[in-house]
């Protein structure tokens, strides 16, 4: 993974994506370009056989087509997912006999207790207390001791039983007793489920901001892109509520729209400007609106910085357009409530989890901060699960003045001040930085601020200053920090109580509103 | 009237199924011990027998969050890679023992150490070292480091080490320490001396 960097200020390459898929087109990528190079650039052209020459014009386009290929080969993988009162869940789709066809076993486990046991052409399955028998390559199968016919062909691949979507509607009702509502086209399967519905009102203010509340917390992914903003739905039963696509007379945002493909909702706001989304209401409010202006330092003379492709998480503001001609810095300070979702953190007793402690928080800091003038944004603003690259990607594209991530813990007591560790030998790759020594040009001002706000932590509470390999630290291109907040683990208690949470907040905000001046020389 | 030789036999049964009692309960008691000792997981003592050697031990102290070079002595076999496994493991171990500074969960375990030219170590830990290991950004801090710095303090040349646990690369230790990227000793060094000069 890399950054590009814009004159002193690099953000995420456009390519850039999340996963193995992705570090695994950036070693091609890598290896083209270096192969591309040393044909075409560092060997004298004397010695360039013309074998060499015409190499290293089309080695370039056989890159791209390799990209375009493992693109084209992620993007082709289809899903259902299934919605009901038990679990919300998403499975593969694989096709067989140009139909669409997903394993029984898959689709049944997570809604009760089921075996299945594989005999010759015959398939056991046993749900609860119902059996079934079904037989390879036939319609036709036993459920509850009765004959059941299937749509199509029951398949047996490595002992495991296939059934085609088309079979879904009328095969699960007989093991769940309940009706079910397929959606065919987008392959999203509700299950006795009421769906969660969705209003959309464009408030008044100016600029204009559109306010969804949905009848359930949702956590959607966030993409956006120039004049528009995406929520992806995967795991949210999300439903079209009226007209499926509304239309706003406002200058900043134009239209909201719902579709529904791939086993996945989708609510894409379209607007004249670059997109902000935010969550509140315990995830069952999302507002858009203008994002605030993008702090570009970029220098007229330097090339201006691609936008971002995707920005997955809530809060994320990526530039979108080109640079404005006189680059404007605003100061925000961004506070990331580490771990979310599914990632629980710590567990600092029976019932408190470190992601609530995190959230708590980075509410109450960024609260101090904005009572003090300094803008502030909390990254997961909500119970959002966010992966360490989303997050180092959302900070890199919004550019605030400082990066500071929240941590909890039950060992030792006091608050500890983290900056990045990076490895010694951070290689140059021209405008490129590595993805893991990204901090390096902000290590400094991070040991700083740092230190200025371990001293007015001091002033509360025992606090001290240190390097961590904590990520996403050392993937941040600007100033950045962690702060862990530990108290003995017979004092839990204190972690939620208001006095502490204000005493250390203030301290935080008191350290970065002493550093302001410093943050904002930053070029 | 019962005769007297029956009640001398009745006597005679009465003592022996008593004893037959106790003898039942100690066996059960001996059994219960034994399969407490066999479902014990802490790590064996290392299994190489021979000459000691003097070695230097960093090892981790939570209060006040450390890492501090202890001498010992223990038995080192000829290869790198070997030498590499039994210093972890005498690390391992201490922090499995009852008074550990730095108490790790049990059944944790450097499985294997690989010495990968030039100077590049992989640690391979067992699952239950990263699945017992308490969640913290200090406390995962302090374990990594202790691992890297007795690899590199005692193994000349190794200036870069690797953490996998079950042969896997994982994203954290515990939840914050990253195992992700390739650690430098020199930056590892660096960050001890550091803990030590911020400690209370």
């Amino acid at each position: 993974m890399c950054v590009c960097s814009a004159g002193t200020r690099p953000v995420p390459c456009q390519s850039e994506t999340v996963g193995g898929n992705s570090n695994f087109q950036i070693l091609l990528v890598r290896w083209i370009a270096s192969r591309w190079l040393a044909l075409s650039r560092f060997v004298p052209y004397t010695t360039v056989s013309r074998f060499h020459r015409r190499a290293s014009s089309w080695l370039p386009y056989v890159g791209i087509l390799f990209l375009v290929l493992l693109a084209s080969a992620a993007g082709d993988e289809k899903h259902i997912s299934i919605y009901s009162p038990v679990a919300d869940y998403s499975l593969n789709v694989s096709d067989r006999d140009g139909r669409e066809y997903v394993g029984l076993l898959e689709i049944l486990e997570p809604l009760g207790t089921v075996t299945a046991k594989a005999e010759k052409d015959n398939w056991k399955l046993r749900f609860n207390s119902i059996e079934a028998q079904f037989t390879n390559g036939h319609n036709r199968s036993r459920i509850r001791g009765r004959d059941f016919e299937l749509t199509t062909r029951f398949l047996m691949e490595n002992g495991r039983g296939l059934v085609s979507l088309d079979s879904l509607t009328t095969l699960l009702p007989q093991f769940l007793g309940i009706p079910v509502v397929f959606h065919v086209n987008s392959r999203r399967l509700f299950i006795s489920e009421a769906g969660t519905t969705y209003t959309a009102e464009l408030s008044k203010s100016t600029p204009g901001k559109l306010v969804l509340n949905f009848s359930r917390p949702v956590n959607p992914s966030i993409a956006t892109e120039p004049g528009k903003l995406r929520m992806s739905f995967v795991r949210d039963p999300l439903l079209a509520s009226g007209s499926s696509m509304i239309t706003f007379d406002d200058n900043a945002i134009s239209s909201a729209s719902f579709q529904e493909s791939n086993g996945a909702a989708e609510l894409t706001i379209a607007g004249n400007v670059p997109l902000l989304a935010s969550f509140s209401n315990d995830g069952r409010t999302i507002t858009v609106g203008p994002a605030p202006a993008s702090s570009n330092t970029t220098t007229p003379s330097a090339p201006s910085p691609s936008p971002p492709s995707t920005a997955v998480l809530p809060n994320a503001t990526p530039a979108a357009g080109p640079a404005p001609a006189v680059p404007v810095r605003h100061f925000i300070v961004m506070v990331d409530a580490s771990h979310g979702g599914n990632e629980r953190g710590a567990a600092l007793s029976d019932k408190l989890a470190e992601k609530d402690v995190t959230l708590a928080f980075a509410r109450r800091i960024r609260q101090e901060l904005e009572a003090r003038g300094i803008p502030a944004l909390v990254l997961r603003d909500g119970d959002a699960t966010l992966g360490l690259d989303e997050r180092a990607a959302a900070v890199n594209t919004q550019r605030p003045a400082i990066y500071i991530a929240i941590h909890a813990a039950n060992d030792g007591s006091g608050v500890r001040v983290y900056t990045a560790i990076l490895p010694s030998d951070l290689t140059s790759h021209g405008p490129f930085l590595a993805w893991d020594g990204a901090q390096a040009p902000s290590l400094g001002m991070s040991q700083l601020t740092a230190a200025v706000i371990t001293t007015e932590l001091r002033k509360k509470v025992a606090a001290r200053a240190m390097a961590a390999p904590l990520r996403p630290l050392n993937n941040i291109t600007t100033p950045a920090i962690a702060i862990e907040i530990a108290v003995p683990s017979d004092e839990i208690s204190k972690l939620t109580s208001l006095d502490f949470e204000g005493g250390i907040s203030v301290a935080v905000a008191d350290g970065v509103a002493n550093m302001r001046s410093r943050l904002e020389e930053q070029p | 009237m019962i005769p007297r030789h029956l009640k001398i036999a009745t006597g005679i049964l009465l003592v022996a199924v008593l004893l037959m009692g106790f003898f039942l309960w100690r066996m059960r008691r001996r059994e219960a011990q034994s399969e407490t000792r066999l479902a014990d997981k802490s790590a064996v003592a290392p299994p190489v027998a021979g000459p000691t050697e003097q070695v230097t031990l960093y090892l981790a102290v939570d209060d006040p969050g450390v890492v501090r070079p202890q001498a010992a002595r223990i038995p080192l076999p000829g290869g790198r890679q070997q030498r590499a496994q039994e210093l972890l493991r005498a690390v391992t171990t201490a922090y499995l023992q009852e008074n550990s500074q730095h108490p790790i969960g049990p059944g944790a375990e450097v499985r294997e150490v690989y010495i990968v030219d030039p100077g590049l170590a992989v640690i391979d830990l067992n699952a239950a070292f990263a699945d017992g290991h308490r969640s913290g950004v200090l406390v995962e801090e302090l374990t990594v480091a202790s691992l890297v710095q007795t690899l590199a303090g005692n193994l000349p040349g190794i200036n870069r080490v690797k953490i996998l646990v079950d042969g896997k690369e994982r994203p954290t230790l515990a939840g914050h320490a990253d195992l992700s990227s390739v650690y430098d000793t020199g930056s590892v060094a660096r960050m001890v001396e550091q803990l030590a000069a911020a400690s209370p």
